[in-house]
């Protein structure tokens, strides 16, 4: 089988549409993450035991358990009690999940390497427990943060394929529908990955640029 | 339990030191750091712990500002510290109650803990506008008189990465301030500097002492520091107050023997 340049012309503009729905899933599933992932890393530091011990054992569940079952258990068996939801709502909530989990550890670290000396700073002018967190202790836990949270945005954005299984028009899936319809598979697959390559390949570079810029914005360099 | 029927639930206005500390017990699991603490500090006081380390100096201050006590009641201002009152009883505060109760208390730290992401005029305008509600406006009056007052309004727009240690602790200083406490506790705010810094930093606290009507608690190890601008010198050792006195007599005439040890040792490594 040889490649065939016409064919690989012919489904570019596909290919980049599904390249699209590729990107807006893995933004839209990285911003639920990035939301819910500070509530559970939140809930971890509360007072009360039942729920720090609750959030973390949800959180080790996710976090032992493959993504794709996630995903076909939101979209399969949530059905079954009367909760009918689209392959994109079901895909955003399990994906979403599943990377706010990591999230979690990512924060915990992240506020967890604030020196002590911060927050008896904070007793010390009586600020009260969200404007602790909110206006001194997150902010300085961002930076340390950035890095893990760069990495989990390419995870998140290398799971999307999986997404395809319940039917989400992503990459691989236009990819798969192509290959069917045309009994040629060397071309979309090699697309994909090429695609792929080329948005992953420079995000190390770029997740160090903005962890400086985001020290220098907040005025710690 | 113990019990605290004995406590006042308030201090009568003839008997109202601006700080007291009455029978108060400070463990750390089985350690016990504050072994049945009296003391008395009366308001516009300035008093200086000192005593070898380990002693219970910093935990004394802490007492006030960030930790629960096992015995005994701590009074600010004639009102309970620890405790709240609830149906006529003292009964142990809530976070709630302490976080109130404490806002009279500022606090200056060996490593000063500026806030780093906030220059110079946020860190001193943070606690007044979150804390006390106070307008930007003014809080940015407050803070700015305030820096000027440690001499370093024209660094008022830098982050703390950009200053020295003995700027950074000014800062500090200003940042309590800025809460108009009625106590400040310094707990050994020159001893992370750099020897050539120390006499900035001392300038500024020498200038609390005698224009404001501030009372403060200041744990050092600079003697001569100490003796110059203390009203009252506490040694500690094992937890207890050992001795105290005026610091002329402390440092010139000390009655017991841990203290001449104390002072000795201190004097030789000088
Ligand atoms: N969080 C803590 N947990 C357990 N023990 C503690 C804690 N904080 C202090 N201690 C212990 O309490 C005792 C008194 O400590 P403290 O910090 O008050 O001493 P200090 O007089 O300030 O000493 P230094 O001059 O070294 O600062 C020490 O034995 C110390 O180990
Ligand atoms: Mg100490």
């Amino acid at each position: 089988m040889e490649w065939n340049w016409e064919f690989t012309w012919e489904i570019m503009p596909r290919m980049l549409v599904a390249t699209g729905n590729t990107l807006i899933a893995a933004g839209l599933g990285y911003s639920i993450a990035i939301v819910l992932g500070l509530f559970l890393a939140l809930a971890q530091r509360t007072p009360i035991s039942l729920l720090t011990l609750i959030v973390r054992e949800f959180v080790e569940f996710i976090r032992s358990t493959p993504l794709v079952l996630q995903i076909f258990f939101v979209y399969y068996v949530g059905p079954q009690y009367g909760i009918d939801l689209s392959p994109w709502v079901a895909g955003m909530i399990a994906i979403g999940l599943h990377y706010s989990a990591y999230l979690s550890e990512v924060y915990r670290g992240g506020i967890e390497s604030v020196p002590v000396g911060q927050w008896e700073a904070c007793r010390s002018l009586s600020l009260s427990t969200s404007d602790t967190y909110f206006r001194i202790i997150i902010p300085q836990a961002l930076p340390p943060s950035v890095a893990g949270m760069g990495n989990y945005l390419v995870g998140i954005f290398k799971d999307t394929p999986m997404l395809s299984v319940i039917g989400v028009a992503e990459l691989m899936h236009a990819a798969n529908a192509i290959g069917g319809q045309h009994y040629r598979y060397l071309e979309p697959y090699t697309i994909v990955g090429v695609i792929f390559l080329l948005i992953s390949l420079p995000s190390a570079g770029v997740i160090r640029v903005f962890e400086t810029w985001v020290r220098r914005k907040l005025g710690m360099i | 339990m113990e019990d605290l029927s004995q406590y006042p639930l308030e201090l009568p206005e003839s008997d109202k030191p601006m700080v007291r500390f009455q029978n108060v017990t400070k463990r750390y699991g089985a350690l016990t750091v504050l072994d049945d603490l009296n003391l008395d500090i009366a308001e516009g006081e300035m008093v200086s712990i000192i005593g070898p380390s380990g002693s219970g100096k910093t935990t004394v201050l802490r007492m006030l500002m960030l930790e629960r006590i096992q015995g005994g009641v701590i009074y600010v201002d004639g009102k309970p510290l620890t405790h709240m009152q609830q149906r006529g009883r003292l009964v142990q505060a809530s976070e709630k109650y302490l976080r109130q109760a404490r806002e009279p208390v500022g606090m200056c730290f060996q490593h000063f803990n500026l806030f780093p992401h906030m220059t110079a005029l946020q860190n001193c305008m943070e606690g007044p506008v979150q804390v006390l509600g106070m307008s930007k406006k003014n809080a940015r009056e407050r803070s700015e008189e305030l820096l000027e007052l440690v001499g370093l309004i024209d660094k008022k727009d830098q982050h703390p990465s950009r200053l020295s240690g003995g700027q950074q602790q000014r800062v500090a200083i200003a940042r309590a301030l800025a809460m108009r406490p009625k106590v400040l506790l310094l707990d050994e705010v020159t001893s992370a500097l750099d020897p050539e810094v120390i006499g900035e930093v001392t300038e500024v606290i020498k200038g609390l002492v005698s224009a404001h009507n501030l009372t403060i608690m200041m744990v050092t190890h600079q003697m001569g520091f100490a003796r110059e601008i203390s009203d009252r010198v506490c040694f500690f050792f094992g937890g207890k107050i050992e001795e105290q006195g005026a610091p002329a007599d402390l440092f010139d005439n000390p009655q017991r023997e841990r203290t001449q040890q104390f002072l000795s040792a201190v004097k030789s490594a000088d």
